[in-house]
């Protein structure tokens, strides 16, 4: 299968299966995703391999970030009629909490969507989706 | 302190967080105030499989790591800098099968703040990416003894 074929069957099915197979990274930090309608949440169960500073523990923030960047670019995705994965162009992140060596969560917002650019804000968090651990929004390049 | 105190100090630090590990940064160059790490290619964390190119979050990741690092090479005692923001520009791909490095520097460091800059970037390539960064002091006493002195290489 293609790219555009494994994107095209994750917009139909709603099965993440293939479209995460696809991606060495978000296997290789443990990512996972479930629709809920059109509600999409993102899911990074706990792993020894994503942890940083070892006395909390915590999981690195590099893991933290890439995680909502993994996340931002799927749910992007699943928002166009186009199957490419749109392409990043800047991220900004702010810490909130420390993220605890548990599983994380992150949601999306489509904040705007313009002809060339969409604007993407992300929300991660651990126990309660109102004690967000981060923030961060991201510009994608969408394909012409 | 000459250079080799302070890349064996960064080295310490690096090599006891489990995703720096896994992914092998390793200390490229270490100097008063400034630090580069180096990020090996792997297939594990390639973004796109039809170009091989890495995710843009394992770059986060190093800059995130080489920006919260670089105060070991400006401090005289260790102090963990907790990140407060991170703000990346990704200029362009980076090139499949190529290590990438990051340099960081220390911009501005306040009693609560330090400032950082960093740019990634491959052997003889432009900069790939860009990452401005604040990052807390919470002072030394936050990190237990036996941690500071493991990093700081003055175990007894």
């Amino acid at each position: 299968m293609t790219t555009s074929d494994i994107l095209r069957h994750t917009q139909e099915s709603g099965d993440f299966t293939r479209l995460l197979e696809s991606i060495p990274y978000a296997g290789y930090i443990g990512l996972q995703c479930d629709r809920f309608g059109d509600d999409i949440i993102f899911r990074l169960p706990r792993k020894d391999s994503n942890l940083g500073n070892p006395m909390l523990p915590a999981i690195h923030g590099g893991v933290i970030g890439g995680f909502m960047e993994v996340s931002a670019a799927i749910y992007l995705m699943m928002s166009q009629d186009t199957f490419r994965l749109p392409k990043i162009v800047d991220f900004s992140l702010d810490y909130l909490r420390a993220g605890l060596d548990r599983e994380t969560y992150a949601e999306c917002h489509l904040t705007r969507q313009g002809n060339r650019v969409a604007n993407v804000m992300i929300s991660a968090w651990q126990k309660s989706r109102r004690e967000p651990i981060a923030t961060a929004r991201a510009h994608f390049l969408l394909d012409q | 302190m000459t250079d080799k105190v302070l890349v064996d100090r960064v080295a310490r630090f690096i090599n006891i967080l489990n995703q720096a590990r896994d992914l092998g940064l390793a200390v490229a160059d270490a100097d008063s105030g400034q630090l580069t790490l180096c990020l090996p290619y792997s297939e594990k964390i390639i973004g796109n499989p039809e170009t091989r190119v890495i995710h843009g979050g394992a770059i986060t990741t190093l800059m995130d790591t080489t920006s919260g690092s670089v105060m070991i090479c400006a401090l005289d005692e260790f102090e963990l800098c907790p990140t407060l923001d991170l703000r990346v520009d990704y200029m362009r791909p980076a090139e499949p099968d190529k290590a990438v490095y990051a340099r960081a520097e220390i911009r501005k460091m306040t009693r609560n703040i330090v400032f950082t800059r960093c740019e990634a970037y491959q052997e003889g390539g432009e900069v790939i990416a860009t990452c401005v960064g604040t990052f807390m002091r919470i002072g030394r006493e936050a990190t237990p003894k036996a941690y500071r002195d493991m990093i700081m290489g003055t175990e007894q």
